[in-house]
């Protein structure tokens, strides 16, 4: 697997994973969205299912809309696939599996003087994606926000890939989306920009300060079926990993943190072969 | 056979959780409501609901 090349490795499957569950093509020339059967189910990643190309459901989106309903129901469904994900893969969704991931990846190799992986003050930063989950995505769908109708608040006032899956191509092929964006669309539109510069220097800003999705899955990162195992009694210290680690995380946190985006770029330059990925069971 | 072999991993209890979930969803209809609300474009996520 090192002698391969895992970055390159996740690299093609991170490309060819969005084109398969973004492949509705046929939805970005005519500015429709597909309704066939598959939208019964979510993806893993955050992949807004109004985005002409998208075959499944966003479990983000399907979240909060079940909550934003008026009858307030537990959320079952929804619960059951991000269970499902979340204990077999855990935040491999997030490094493999999340069109969004990719794109902060793509903007991250456009070469910048001074790249950083973290944002000043990263240690209260990285809170920000849970105050997004219980603040926007729970309590803000569960509570009627700017008016008397609920509506999923983090959809509607920041997510980006809603922004640059969803909104950008359906209005450059449907005129009567154009016609109807307003003052929210900017809203949106700024974040979006925003977050795609500031990709450009910090590693995936989006998932490390503010995707939901994200939140979720790092809980199950430490008891996930995929992970990196890194064997204490055989490393040397020398401090290769924490250096390639894209989010800057320390041997003993890798895999059990719920910052590991479980890239395995880490197995890959350990010179004493103490990290594995995926962890030898 | 010792007493950590037979230990089950918390994933498996994990997507047992899940598959049970996935049952009650089933139950309860909601898939339904996933897939009504994923084939209509979504006009909060796109910035003008």
């Amino acid at each position: 697997m090192k002698k391969f090349g895992l970055a390159k490795l996740r690299l093609q499957f991170q490309i060819i994973y969005t084109i398969i569950t973004n492949g509705y093509v046929y939805g970005f020339f005519t500015g429709k969205i597909y309704k066939g059967p598959l939208k019964y189910a979510c993806v893993p990643g955050l992949n807004c299912y109004s985005c002409p190309g998208a075959i499944g459901s966003c479990p983000l989106g399907a979240l909060q809309n079940a909550l934003a309903k008026n009858k307030v129901e537990v959320p079952f469904a929804v619960l059951g696939f991000l269970f499902v994900f979340g204990s077999i893969f855990g935040r491999f969704v997030c490094g493999w599996m999340c069109p969004f991931g990719l794109f902060q990846d793509l903007l991250f190799k456009i070469p910048f003087l001074h790249k950083r992986k973290r944002l000043p003050g990263h240690n209260i930063l990285k809170y920000g994606k849970y105050v997004m989950l219980f603040g926007l995505v729970i309590l803000g769908s569960l509570m009627l926000l700017g008016g008397f109708v609920k509506s999923p608040a983090f959809c509607k006032y920041i997510c980006p890939s809603g922004t640059l899956m969803g909104a950008l191509p359906l209005m450059a092929a449907n005129a009567d989306l154009r016609a109807l964006a307003g003052g929210l669309f900017g809203w949106k539109l700024a974040i979006l920009i925003v977050l795609t510069l500031v990709s450009v220097i910090i590693y995936r800003p989006f998932c490390q300060y503010l995707c939901p999705l994200g939140a979720i899955y790092g809980w199950f990162n430490r008891f996930s079926l995929v992970q990196v195992h890194w064997e204490k009694e055989k490393c040397i210290a020398c401090g290769k990993c924490q250096k390639s680690c894209p989010v800057d995380l320390k041997p003993e946190e890798i895999s059990v943190s719920p910052e590991c985006i479980k890239c395995g770029k880490c197995a890959t330059v350990c010179p004493a072969d103490c990290i594995h990925f995926p962890a030898k069971r | 056979m010792s007493r950590q072999s037979k230990k089950i991993p918390k994933w498996i209890w994990g997507v047992s959780a899940g598959l049970l979930l996935f049952v009650a969803g089933f139950a309860t209809q909601q898939y339904d409501d996933i897939y009504n609300k994923a084939i209509m474009i979504c006009l909060e996520c796109i910035g003008i609901g």
